[in-house]
């Protein structure tokens, strides 16, 4: 180890003797998962806890005449049957807007539905018992009247004059709509050489977290307090909620999550359910659980996409893109969500369009409306797939057009890797993206020459694959502007607390949540680099309101560059004040001092001096030998929140390779490359695995996944069997590359990586398909590419 | 509803005496009546695999047996395969591999892998990826469970 300036920290705080910044390291605690040791939520028991169970509505729209509870009241095991009007007395309603999307409204919402249901499976009343089976066996004695009302399921026609107004008070169906007009597009589009037009479509999916939710909530009357066990991505955003409904302060309630079988962002939202059964808790004054059942999930996990997106590109005859236009549609069932509201999408759908290019030219339209199905709100890389569906959809339709490679297309309209700083049309500002090289690493992964040779050998025989390429952009690391700005209290800051205990481990709780994306991991991988101790001496608490910091959680591709960066601050201070206690006890001076391998050494030979063990020891057993005027603080806490740039965007691209089979129209995918490039890289495999399973989930939305509605509203798909998701046998080897550019806010430069995989995978795989059917001239912009669309496209069916 | 019924089998070599509701399938018998919470639910009808056990050595769905169905089985499960080491080294593959995150699968997963490497030593990634089929993952997107269980047959071979 060399000597290093004495007067201030050396030029990086990673860049140390047995740094784990950049190593594949396993997660700790694995073990626990893999042998069945987990502790989900819905593993939990409590003494004298009760299950209750929702009476759901079948109807997508209807009005409740009567409720006929006597009978179910009476069976063995039966301890409540509680309405919605009963409900309303413990716990208030609650209406799901932001200030900063101007226009937004929706309509109040109950936990329990009071005198009408507005879409099938929105509670109508809560049967408590002592088995989840004997609720399930009185929630069929409880006799429930309605009177049918029209249903407003197409969103293409909710605005039309004679569709029925969902919500009287708000005037017409819809909840939000923004424009948004930048540079001139009507000029653009006049001196184009070639406009091309399309609509596309996005089915309604969802995001089948493989745990359903689950919630167990504990109020003791005796402590006023209220537990809540909730696999939940934001336990401070849930404690917040659950305190203003109920009337209750904020620390009146503890959020605990342990295990979480799976979040995806379905489980960063304010559920009816799940407000409704932190209520009955209190107003049984006993533990109440609830697990949804795998129909109740389909039926009220939030739903996500189903955009109908018409849009527009203007090109000059040497491919130079001149403008993007486009009109959005989405329906998001009928009540915007709580609290992050269900106009999020659309309005990223606005914000990315044409984000990778460099033209200034945009024109968008996004309209939400109101309709009586499940609700929508912002699942797993919320408005890019669509975003970049449509961008990059328009721009292979363009490249076809002219006549030119879909490469060269990009080549010569990506922002160039040296324009940054730099700002879109929509006004996201960018700090430094890397779309051209990551294009080149990604071509010369996939051996782009090669497999064109290939397609165009194999097309001579018939057989018909296709190449699909997207470039992306991605949101991560979220300022207040998310959410914040609108008024919600859901943090955009993260804090981390480290202290070394009495051995000399070290003990850190942080804010950020873990989902399985590697929270822990990260954290320890943070902290044991920063303090310069071994991984295995760093115990990482995380998902507990009593027991960390405050701050957002797992969440928008934050977790790692908010919360890693404060674990580095708070580690940094704890590294001084070890460093200036060992200087007290060592006669010496901080600045001739390290901390490497658990033990303080000489900073210029890395002689050890002493254990941070024995450290620890003088300081919390013998401070009387510590000299006079010295008070350690074996503690730190720092926060961090991204100030310079309200996000930071990342970029990437990624590559579809597949074949088609023309007379059945099934899709096989046989290979997949992403290269992103989210900065600074923590732990390569953590990162790879994010994007594979990010890929996977947009490969799902690409090929099978559709939430199926009929005309009166109801899902007919409800099932695990019905409603199809990516199966292992076929899926293919997702290869992933890297470019590095570290973000400059903070000491970590770490972005986000967990939705960047979700973002393009569908764009890829539709303009593979495309390349694909290119030789029958006809293109597809609808997804699930089911084979049905397929056919019908290729005129066959 | 009918009367419970008597049921005398083995959980993980351990004889377990139970009277149980006809209706009660395996799965909610090992986690509610024995706390065997390694065993999970997915989604109640035969589909996502997340509830695989091990019952007279062949893998079933616990959702879709019924409890009295076990009376004087031997059912293995997650904990008990752990206990007794038997897939220690795909644990350690899997930890190696990173091939679980929220970990909800992994109990059945497992539990498919270690069947598909009993019934066939030398799988490659097509037979991996169709005998893992009929267990879900949401979060890795299968790659590097295919990666973990094709390293462990690897270094099973090699190990004889």
């Amino acid at each position: 180890m060399t000597g290093r300036p004495t007067d201030r920290e050396p030029l990086s705080v990673l860049d140390r003797p047995n740094s784990y910044i950049g190593k594949t390291v396993p997660r700790p605690n694995l073990d626990r998962l893999m042998q069945g040791r987990g502790l989900y939520v819905s593993d939990m028991e409590l003494p004298r806890m009760a299950h209750v169970v929702f009476l759901r509505s079948p109807h997508a729209h209807a009005r409740i005449t009567a409720i006929e509870v006597g009978a179910a009241r009476s069976l063995p095991g039966v301890i409540a049957v509680v309405t919605g009007k009963e409900l309303a007395a413990v716990m208030t309603p609650w209406v799901g807007v932001l200030s900063h999307l101007k226009g937004l409204k929706s309509a109040p919402q109950s936990a329990i539905a009071l005198d009408r249901v507005c879409w099938q499976g929105e509670a109508v009343a809560a049967v408590v018992a002592t088995s989840r089976a004997a609720a399930e066996d009185a929630a069929e004695h409880v006799l429930v009247e309605y009177q049918e009302l029209d249903a407003v399921t197409d969103m293409c026609t909710a605005l039309d004059p004679q569709t029925p107004v969902i919500h009287p008070s708000l005037g017409d169906n819809l909840a939000f709509e923004r424009n948004h007009d930048a540079g001139a597009v009507d000029q653009a589009f006049a001196d184009s050489d070639e406009v091309v037009e399309a609509t596309f479509v996005f089915g309604r999916h969802t995001g089948v977290t493989l745990e359903p939710r689950a919630v167990l909530a504990d109020w003791n009357a005796a402590e006023a307090r209220l537990t809540i066990y909730q696999g939940t991505q934001a336990p401070h955003m849930v404690q917040n909620i659950a305190a203003l409904h109920l009337g209750l302060q904020e620390q009146q309630v503890r959020v605990v999550c342990k295990d979480v079988g799976g979040s995806f962002g379905i489980k960063v939202h304010i559920y009816a359910d799940e407000m409704a059964t932190y209520a009955l808790s209190k107003m049984l004054r006993r533990p109440i659980k609830f697990v949804a059942d795998r129909i109740e999930s389909f039926n009220t996990d939030i739903h996500a996409r189903d955009h109908r997106c018409a849009g527009k590109i203007g090109v000059k005859r040497d491919g130079t893109i001149t403008a993007f236009e486009i009109d959005d549609l989405t329906g998001i069932g009928p009540y915007s969500m709580y609290p992050r509201t269900s106009a999020i999408e659309a309005n990223q759908v606005v914000n990315l369009i044409g984000g990778p290019y460099a033209t200034k030219n945009y024109r968008a339209r996004a309209r939400v409306v109101f309709q009586n199905k499940n609700v929508m709100c912002q699942y797993r890389a919320v408005g890019h797939p669509i975003a970049c569906s449509v961008t990059e959809g328009l721009v292979d339709l363009a490249a076809m057009r002219l006549g030119i490679d879909p490469v060269e297309i990009r080549r010569r309209n990506l922002i160039a890797d040296d324009a940054y700083p730099c700002a879109s049309p929509s006004g996201l500002r960018f700090e430094k993206l890397s779309h051209h090289a990551s294009l080149d690493k990604l071509l010369d992964m996939m051996d782009y020459e090669g497999l064109r040779a290939e397609q165009a050998e194999l097309r001579k025989r018939k057989i018909h694959r296709g190449i699909g390429i997207a470039s992306f952009i991605e949101v991560t690391n979220p300022s207040a502007a998310f959410y914040g700005v609108g008024g919600a209290r859901i943090s955009s800051q993260d804090g981390v607390a480290v202290r070394l205990d009495a051995q000399g481990s070290v003990i850190c709780q942080t804010s950020i949540t873990e989902q399985g994306q590697g929270s822990e991991s990260l954290t320890a991988q943070i902290v044991g680099s920063v303090l310069g101790v071994s991984m295995d001496r760093v115990r990482v608490i995380l998902g507990d309101t009593d027991n960390t910091p405050y701050g957002g959680g797992t969440w928008a591709s934050r977790g790692a560059g908010i919360g890693g960066e404060a674990a580095l601050q708070a580690t940094k201070v704890l590294r001084k004040n070890i460093l200036d206690v060992a200087a007290a006890i060592l006669q010496s001076t901080p600045a001739e001092l390290d901390i490497v391998n658990n033990s303080v050494v000489n900073a210029d030979d890395g002689m050890p001096r002493i254990e941070l063990r024995e450290l620890a020891r003088i300081v919390y057993f013998r401070p009387d030998t510590l000299p006079p005027g010295i008070q350690p603080e074996l503690m730190a806490t720092r926060h961090f929140v991204p100030r310079e740039y309200p996000f930071a965007f990342t970029n990437g691209v990624q590559a579809s390779w597949l074949e088609v089979d023309t007379e059945t129209g099934f899709v096989k995918l046989l290979r997949h490359w992403v290269v992103e490039d989210c900065g600074t890289i923590i732990n390569p495999q953590l990162v790879d695995e994010q994007i594979r399973g990010g890929v996977v989930q947009g490969l799902g939305a690409a090929l099978f996944e559709k939430c199926i509605y009929d005309e009166r509203g109801q899902l007919t798909n409800a099932n695990m069997a019905d409603y199809l998701v990516p199966m292992s046998g076929e899926m293919p080897d997702i290869d992933v590359g890297h470019v590095v550019s570290p973000a400059a806010e903070g000491e970590l430069g770490a972005k986000g990586a967990g939705e960047a995989g979700t973002a393009g995978a569908a764009a890829a795989v539709t303009n593979a398909v495309n390349d694909a059917l290119r030789p029958f001239g006809t293109i597809v912009t609808e997804i699930p590419l089911t084979p049905q669309v397929i056919l019908t496209a290729l005129g066959r069916i | 509803m009918t009367a419970p019924m008597p049921i005398s089998l083995r959980v993980n070599g351990e004889r377990v005496d139970a009277h149980v509701l006809p209706r009660l399938n395996l799965a909610d018998f090992l986690r509610e009546h024995l706390h065997l919470t390694g065993t999970h639910v997915g989604c109640e009808h035969g589909v996502c695999g997340a509830c695989t056990v091990r019952v007279n050595d062949e893998i079933v769905r616990a959702c879709l047996m019924l409890a009295v169905q076990t009376d004087g089985a031997s059912v293995q499960t997650i904990e008990g395969l752990s206990d007794s080491g038997e897939v220690a080294d795909l644990q350690a593959a899997f930890r190696d591999r990173n091939a679980l995150q929220c970990g909800y699968c992994t109990p059945g997963m497992l539990m498919a892998a270690q069947d598909l490497l009993k019934q066939q030593p030398e799988p490659d990634r097509d037979q991996i990826r169709e005998h893992l089929s009929g267990n879900y993952c949401r979060c890795t997107g299968y790659h590097a469970i295919v990666d973990a269980i094709e390293s462990t047959a690897r270094s099973r071979r090699e190990r004889k």
